[in-house]
């Protein structure tokens, strides 16, 4: 079957099957390969895009759910020059990736809270974080970049 | 000199990728026209396996083929890279791997059949009409079980489940007995290292293809050693010379030594699109992970301390059963091994030490290295029972501990398990640890959580690995069956620029920044002018790849060699055309210069001439500026550290949470700290989630019972807190050019003691002392030992 919607502002379709997910769509439909799938339970997060500014697992979501929705992946993150939106800027900053596979996820969450609460406390990021597992970073550099993106004062990496 | 040399916290490049979607992870790149395989995997541990029907199957829409064991006549077994020796001079047993399972099947998920279609979906709809024809087998799970003589056999052509029963060092045995007998104190304990699944959040990916027009095979495959696929791939499983065989590991997003591994997946992807003159490809759910990526750790061992009156410790015996799991995964044997067995003097003088160990075979998937190696498992029953005796004598643990310290003056230390560490300081990195932690303060700190109704206690844990694996010479004599070399090709381009290909792969590491700092700081150039090709064997020297902490150790030092033969060659040139001798010429801040003259050429003069040779001395000197070198190290690097945990226990639900975490380690000289202090938290973070969370489970038929997140305890973001990460006790490694020691496996092999020091302190203190639990020490362990 036919679906249709919005990609990062553009009007995209495709022909799916009913069983096929949001993530599969975008990953082989769309070509959109930064959206990731890590998990086959729900659990990881890697494949978090937003759904009409929500936040979403794409695994957990059928294609033709998303029928003219408008979809945000992470390759619609930076700004419009192509530079890395202060939130990109930020993990980059404070090192909060290292193999980057559940980075596009991370952010597309972290994005979400900051959306919604401009300046969270740690405990509050890191309850955000909850559906999202990093394997690499130990979350530390991870909670310092949301904070420092949503202009708190952390302490430098590396201490020099 | 650069800015972003040697030292600098430099920002990693190829975080921009990463962080705008474009990273390139095996399972993005499709070939055109791929087909898919999907998988049957046994769902039984142990079974004879009578027939595979799959008339059905294989009619249905879109399947090209369906692959059975039968199909793999002529191919060989995946191959074990390592032998050893058993206490009585025998080799070990090593029964045959399969690609698929031939008439027997042997853990929950080993691989049946294997359907190939043109969708994921038509191949996965078809595996489901594939009837198997089995008889089931009493599964063998439990390890000491399964060395009783009545125990069923995993291998029926083996004598028995025991693959084999090493000593180490056997000639000691006796001696230490001795010691035993008339030690003053003798401390004893019993504990499990719990079975863990690596994890890495990108799950393993294998695409195979094939081109006719001149016989050769490509895989693209989610591994952390390109060259080390090609080589037991193409040599062992299916004989393509090397010159026809291509791995390419893309952008891997971690490792954690599970991906170090040859799998079936790859050579069967590599073998079907030979076969279909299609490409293949796999791409592993993350239920096929639990069951399918060596696991890690699973070991249960008794250790004994001996001490005399004045709290020496004067020897060490180990006993230690270390699950091999159905088949000998590539690196299996070395880690309950030799990676195992001489790390256990730890940081201390301790002159007499036996280790046993018996490698058993179970239903259950094949266990190999996870970060650390045997070295967190040699850690952990060392640091519990030091930590043991000091409670047992009524002493300070980090007293204890200090006292039997090796001195910092008695490097290079050979201890009784075969090693010399070339040099350490454990006294600094533990006084940092306590001074970081605030170990002092902590009776504050103990108050004001009684006053919250909960328990509080701090534990420590100090350790020693050996990393920067490592020199071929010895290894060769311990059974492996490869060099530990690496490799690096430094190609200076004629304007200047230069691209390292190096055998090292970067799967998070970041060594696509790191290295070129190296590089800018000897030359005396910006790092941007370095650029970093990994993880193609086409264009990159034969190279062992990343794990054992070994990239900057090994494939640093590797780089450095050729870049130090550019710069011998580039004086030579610059000599040439300053009309000097080869000795005057200094390169300083990436300019060459006479000594004592004005006389001085820039960087790019020179390797425009090397490419340009129109005034060059080419009697003497080829054009060009492109050098290559092997780098094989004399020793294993030693890093070692101090790591302090504190937590809080909640009486009413028994939950631990880590209140604080401190890790002093000593790297050595470092590159780039942001880089070393992630590698740390990442590493503290894993061994957290030993202690606390993780474990994967079977029950007694062979089920796994944890084979997904939903049953598999990740930690997530609020199990683990802010970690204090230090590394200014510097003690350089005495025998690599950069002085380096290596950071990637710490974090995971210091935590756990201190995690679970810290819990049983936490009950001692509170009136409810308990000689141990073993990990992971659920919140439901912890009631039930606080209320048994
Ligand atoms: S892939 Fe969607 S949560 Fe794991
Ligand atoms: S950066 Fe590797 S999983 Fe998060």
């Amino acid at each position: 079957m036919k679906v249709q919607m919005t990609v990062n502002c553009r009007q995209v379709s495709g022909e799916v099957e009913g069983r096929t997910l949001l993530v599969t769509f975008l990953r082989d439909g769309q070509g959109l390969t930064g959206t990731h799938t890590g998990c086959d339970t729900s659990q990881c997060g890697a494949c978090t895009v937003h759904v009409n500014g929500q936040q979403v697992k794409s695994c957990t979501m059928f294609a033709v759910e998303a029928e003219g929705a408008e979809v945000a992946t992470i390759e619609g993150m930076a700004n419009a020059d192509g530079s890395l939106s202060v939130l990109q800027q930020a993990f980059q900053d404070y090192h909060g990736l290292q193999c980057g596979f559940c980075t596009p996820g991370m952010v597309m969450a972290a994005a979400s809270l900051l959306a919604k609460n401009p300046r969270p406390s740690e405990a509050e990021v890191r309850r955000h974080l909850e559906g999202n597992i990093c394997r690499c970073t130990g979350y530390h550099n991870i909670v310092k970049a949301i904070m420092a993106a949503s202009g708190q004062h952390v302490t430098a990496v590396a201490a020099e | 000199m650069p800015k972003d040399g040697i030292g600098a916290s430099t920002k990693r490049r190829e975080d921009i990728r990463f962080l705008t979607g474009k990273g390139r992870y095996t399972d993005d790149i499709n070939l055109r026209g791929q087909a898919y395989v999907h998988f049957l995997r046994s769902d039984v541990a142990h079974a004879t396996l009578n027939g595979i029907d799959t008339s059905a199957a294989k009619d249905m829409p879109g399947v090209l083929r369906i692959f059975t064991a039968r199909d793999f006549d002529g191919v060989g077994g995946i191959p074990c890279g390592w032998l050893i020796t058993d206490r009585h001079g025998q080799p070990m047993q090593e029964p045959k791997h399969p690609i698929m399972a031939e008439g027997k099947i042997r853990h929950v998920g080993e691989i049946v059949a294997a359907v190939v279609a043109e969708t994921l979906d038509q191949a996965r709809d078809a595996a489901e009409a594939i009837v198997l024809d089995y008889d089931e087998l009493p599964a063998v799970i439990d390890m000491k079980a399964a060395v009783q003589a009545d125990a069923p056999k995993v291998h029926e052509e083996l004598t028995s489940n025991l693959c084999y029963d090493w000593g180490f060092v056997e000639e000691n045995k006796a001696a230490v007995d001795a010691a035993f007998d008339v030690a003053a104190h003798v401390t004893t304990l019993e504990l499990v290292n719990n079975r863990l699944v690596a994890n890495p959040m990108e799950p393993r990916v294998a695409i195979g293809d094939y081109a006719a027009h001149d016989d050769s095979s490509t895989l693209y495959t989610t591994s952390q050693n390109p060259h080390v696929i090609r080589l037991l791939m193409g040599a062992f499983v299916l004989g393509i010379p090397e010159h026809k065989l291509r791995v390419i590991a893309p952008d891997v997003g971690g490792g954690f030594g599970t991906k170090i591994f040859h799998y079936a997946e790859e050579a069967f992807c590599t073998f079907a699109a030979k076969q279909l003159k299609l490409p293949v490809k796999w791409t592993s759910t993350r239920s096929e992970a639990f069951m399918s990526d060596a696991h890690g750790r699973d070991h249960v061992t008794k250790i004994q301390l001996a001490l005399d009156a004045d709290n020496n410790f004067t020897a060490l015996r180990t006993d230690t059963y270390a699950n091999m799991g159905a088949y000998l995964s590539t690196f299996a044997p070395s880690v309950p091994t030799w990676l195992h067995g001489t790390l256990m003097a730890g940081n201390y003088r301790t002159p007499l030490i036996y280790v046993n160990v018996k490698a058993v075979f179970t239903n259950t998937v094949p266990v190999d290295a996870y970060r650390g190696a045997g070295r967190p498992e040699a850690t952990f029953q060392l640091e519990r029972v030091v930590d043991m005796a000091a409670r047992e004598l009524g002493v300070d643990p980090a007293e204890l501990r200090r006292q039997n310290f090796i001195r910092k003056d008695q490097f290079p230390y050979a201890t009784p398990v075969a090693v010399e560490y070339d040099t350490g300081d454990y006294e600094a990195t533990l006084d940092k640890g306590l001074e970081l932690s605030d170990y002092a303060g902590f009776a504050t700190r103990l108050a004001e959580s009684k006053a919250n109704g909960k328990l509080r206690g701090i534990g420590l844990a100090h350790y020693i690995e050996a990393c920067g694996i490592a020199p071929s010479n010895l290894v060769g004599q311990l059974g492996a069956r490869a060099g530990l070399y690496e490799s690096a090709t430094v190609r200076v381009n004629a304007t200047g620029g230069i691209v390292v290909m190096t055998g090292s792969h970067s799967h998070g590491q970041g060594h696509e920044t790191s290295f070129p700092q190296v590089i800018a700081q000897m030359i005396g150039i910006e790092p941007d002018q370095v650029e970093i090709v990994h993880g193609d064997t086409a264009n990159t020297p034969m190279g062992m790849g990343t794990y054992g902490s070994r990239s900057i150790a090994v494939g640093g030092s590797a780089m450095v060699r050729a870049t130090e033969k550019i710069i011998a060659k580039a004086k030579k040139i610059a000599a040439h055309i300053l009309e000097a001798s080869d000795a005057d010429i200094e390169l300083k801040d990436g300019k060459f210069s006479v000594a004592g003259t004005d006389k001085s050429l820039n960087w790019g003069d020179v390797t425009l001439a090397a490419y340009v040779p129109h005034n060059y001395p080419l009697k003497d000197l080829e054009p060009g500026l492109e050098e290559t070198a092997f780098y094989d190290p004399s020793n294993f690097t030693y890093p070692s550290g101090c790591y302090i945990c504190e937590v809080e226990i909640d009486p009413d639900t028994g939950k631990v949470t880590i209140e604080r975490f401190t890790a002093a380690d000593d790297f050595g000289n470092i590159i780039n700290p942001m880089i070393v202090e992630g590698q740390v938290q990442g590493g503290v973070a894993q061994g957290i989630g030993q202690a606390l969370l993780e474990n994967c489970s079977y029950d007694s038929d062979g089920q796994l019972l944890s084979a997904s997140y939903m049953d598999y305890a990740m930690p997530r973001a609020s199990d683990v807190p802010m970690i204090t990460v230090d590394h200014s006790c510097q003690t350089p490694c005495t025998h690599n050019p950069l002085g380096v020691k290596g950071c990637g496996e710490a974090g995971a092999i210091g935590s756990p003691p201190a995690v679970i020091n810290a819990v049983l302190d936490a009950m001692h203190r509170a009136g409810k002392p308990v000689a141990h639990i073993d990990m992971p020490v659920t919140p439901a362990k912890v009631w039930a030992a606080m209320n048994h």
